[in-house]
């Protein structure tokens, strides 16, 4: 499962993320420096927008662990609050709690850290639309 | 040359390519940057490895979302003369439709700008800008010239 989650999304291949713990309503991953995910060449500082991609897997891996059945999930929503900028040359990981299911949302919360959650990078929370539609479960996707 | 620099020597040029060429994140997701119109739009051209979930095929919401804070800030490096890169504060995308297998542009309007913040919102379409897949609201931490009575 954690192998496929990054195998069958291109993207979250692309960017090198892997998961690294699936409980049964949470998500640990983790995404390695790469200089080409930087914003500003002068301090090496990753972009805004590859926090944005880190923490929409990570709130999607939630929200599928929390499902009672799979079920493709459509991104509704996601908000990300930039607490300090990422330290260049290290590593983001991201967590992610999906807090409440119901029939028809699944309400995800969560931050991105270097090594220690009570320095956070970044916090943020998302909502999914389970869909009915028939395909992959895996979240990832815009609606 | 430094990041504002650069910026700061695209906007005086009227070179808005050079923007988008300075950030090596924009370049690794194919970000460019087009005057239509007189209005900045920023272009994520497609490739597979923009694809979020294969099975319907859709763009992943997390390249949605760096295209509207990207040209969000291309935006505000275009209007405001900076003495600093903007830094994002919060970003809120919306996501409306499935972003299909092609081209995304993306337009920023600066819904205000005061002397440390500007907020900006952003749309993303692909074949009708009155169709969008995802908009944003924004608030970007500035530096730079404060505007008239601002």
């Amino acid at each position: 499962m954690t192998r496929a989650f990054t195998a069958l999304v291109p993207h979250n291949a692309a960017l090198g993320i892997e998961v690294l713990e699936l409980g049964d309503a949470t998500s640990l991953l983790r995404l390695p420096y790469d200089p080409r995910l930087i914003g500003d060449p002068q301090t090496g500082v990753l972009h805004g927008g590859v926090i944005t991609s880190l923490l929409d897997a990570t709130f999607g891996a939630a929200a599928f662990m929390a499902l009672p059945s799979p079920s493709p999930l459509a991104t509704l929503d996601l908000r990300i609050d930039y607490l300090k900028p990422a330290t260049p040359g290290q590593a983001v990981h991201g967590r992610g709690e999906c807090y409440r299911v119901t029939r028809n949302v699944a309400f995800v919360r969560g931050i991105a850290y270097h090594d220690d959650p009570s320095a956070p990078i970044a916090g943020g929370s998302a909502t999914f639309m389970l869909t009915q539609r028939p395909g992959s479960g895996l979240p990832g996707g815009s609606p | 040359m430094s990041t504002l620099e650069i910026l700061r020597e695209a906007r005086r040029r009227g070179d808005f390519r050079a923007l988008a060429a300075a950030v090596p994140y924009a370049r690794f997701l194919g970000i460019d940057l087009e005057m239509r119109e007189g209005q900045l739009l920023g272009l994520l051209r497609y490739d597979d490895a923009l694809i979020g979930n294969p099975m319907i095929p859709a763009l992943h919401g997390g390249t949605l979302g760096a295209l509207l804070e990207s040209t969000a800030i291309f935006q505000i490096g275009w209007e405001v003369e900076l003495t600093a890169l903007p830094r994002t504060i919060t970003l809120t995308v919306n996501y409306l439709r499935s972003g299909r297998p092609r081209d995304v542009l993306a337009r920023a309007t600066i819904a205000r700008q005061g002397r440390r913040v500007a907020s900006v919102s952003v749309e993303a379409w692909q074949d009708d800008p009155e169709r969008p897949i995802a908009t944003a609201t924004g608030h970007f931490l500035i530096q730079g010239e404060a505007p008239a009575g601002g």
